[in-house]
């Protein structure tokens, strides 16, 4: 009934057993233990599932875990790169102060870009997914109108594109393109 | 996944990634109930939601050939793969065809337009789609795995096309219109048009009007492409009306609004095409 799903993720080779109509955020969530990848509404409205494939945003409730084959795909766990001694990849708690955090997601803490953080994985990875499109010095107009496929029931989007936008900026300081581009 | 309780929410199916179109079409053949999967963002939600239930999904963008993906402009036409997705679409016609671009571009949202196809669009033929109307109101030609088929030809009814169960889109010729524009009045959660109109005129000055969201399926709005042909102003779309007997109507928007509406983005467009 299962098929093995080989691809790449958070630049890690993975295999993975899973059915065909397994989609790619149950598998990360619940095979992989990636939690970071939150699910919203599971009918590709709200954006919480964003996730990178080959670069690109998608949403991970609506890809089946297969059509991943032989493909990228960056988490918000692909994004810091855990200083030495971090704990095992996808794990929560002390290890994440720690963190190199990517300029996008410290560009969010900077900015105040979240409440609850619940919608916030899935704004800093179509953030980047803005960035990829738009280049790095993309305006808050633009950003909010491309922000149309996120959900946020907190903030009122204010200081995510504040976020966005100087997160944006902080990449090209980094010389940062796109990370999984 | 997607269980409660044991019980499995979403239906079983196999999974088929096929590198050719012959491929494609023998995997197609050898399942009792398949489905062409291409961008799936309305396979894979209409599964979800349980209202169909394939035994088997053939993926199409697993195809190999990049014709079927690319974005080409030849001397009076613009071909687009019909595995193109949106946002490239969107990004490629940005500066050759800012209709079909714009089209492209108010489609869902961005991360859905970076899977969403134009192939799978038009194969769905939802009566609120943005595609079905482009390809009517530029009376493109849709390429399959069998034949060219006229945009006339192509539209049939709600959620019905001229497509035969184990046919695929490959392309869509566009022809370059002297003119053209789009008009949407777009639902503001799903996006799909409340009343969308694309507008085209040809070098001899005929027109094309196509709309979309009113009726249950795409069709030319032949009144008013008559007067916009004789007269290609605003001014005279005055007097013309729509039978809203026959439109859609539900809790968005009731038939005689969308009628309403339809003739309000119509004349939007001629503006737009003026300019």
């Amino acid at each position: 009934m299962t098929e093995l799903l080989r691809f790449t993720l958070n630049g890690t080779p993975r295999e993975v057993a899973v059915r065909p109509w397994d989609f790619l955020v149950d598998v990360l969530r619940e095979q992989l233990g990636l939690t970071g990848t939150h699910i919203g509404c599971t009918t590709a409205q709200c954006g919480a599932c964003t996730v990178l494939l080959d670069g690109v945003g998608v949403k991970a409730c609506m890809l089946l875990a297969l059509q991943c084959a032989g493909r990228h795909v960056t988490t918000i766990e692909g994004l810091a790169t855990l200083s030495e001694g971090a704990q095992s990849e996808g794990a929560q708690g002390e290890h994440v102060q720690n963190a190199n955090l990517h300029p996008m997601q410290r560009a969010f803490q900077e900015q105040h870009g979240l409440q609850c953080g619940f919608c916030t994985p899935g704004m800093i990875m179509a953030g980047l997914d803005i960035v990829r499109r738009h280049g790095t010095q993309v305006d808050a107009r633009t950003i909010a109108h491309d922000l149309e496929g996120n959900l946020c029931r907190c903030t009122g989007y204010q200081n995510i594109i504040k976020a966005i936008e100087a997160g944006a900026q902080a990449m090209a300081h980094a010389r940062m393109g796109n990370p999984a581009a | 996944m997607l269980s409660y309780q044991g019980v499995t929410l979403v239906p079983e199916f196999s999974y088929h990634s096929p590198a050719t179109l012959e491929e494609a079409h023998s995997s197609f053949q050898q399942a009792e109930d398949a489905a062409f999967l291409a961008g799936g963002m309305t396979l894979l939600p209409t599964i979800k939601a349980g209202l169909r239930a394939p035994s088997a999904l053939i993926d199409l963008t697993t195809l190999r050939d990049p014709a079927l993906f690319a974005i080409s402009r030849q001397d009076n036409s613009i071909v687009v793969g019909a595995l193109a997705t949106h946002g490239k679409i969107a990004h490629a016609l940005a500066q050759g065809q800012p209709t079909l671009s714009q089209i492209a571009g108010g489609i869902g949202d961005p991360q859905v337009r970076n899977r969403g196809t134009i192939g799978g669009a038009l194969a769905n033929n939802d009566p609120a789609a943005d595609w079905p109307a482009a390809v009517l109101g530029f009376g493109a030609t849709l390429e399959t795995t069998r034949r060219r088929i006229a945009a006339d030809a192509f539209f049939q009814g709600m959620f019905t096309t001229a497509l035969e169960a184990d046919e695929m889109l490959t392309a869509v010729h566009f022809p370059n219109p002297k003119r053209s524009a789009y008009a949407k009045f777009r639902h503001p959660a799903s996006r799909y048009a409340l009343a969308g109109v694309c507008l085209t005129q040809v070098m001899d000055g005929s027109v094309r009007v196509a709309l979309t969201g009113v009726f249950p399926c795409v069709m030319r709005w032949l009144a008013a492409e008559a007067a916009l042909s004789a007269d290609f102003t605003p001014a005279s779309l005055a007097d013309l009306t729509l039978d809203a007997s026959e439109a859609l109507s539900d809790i968005h928007a009731q038939g005689d609004y969308r009628c309403h509406l339809a003739q309000v983005m119509l004349k939007r467009a001629v503006v737009q095409a003026l300019a």
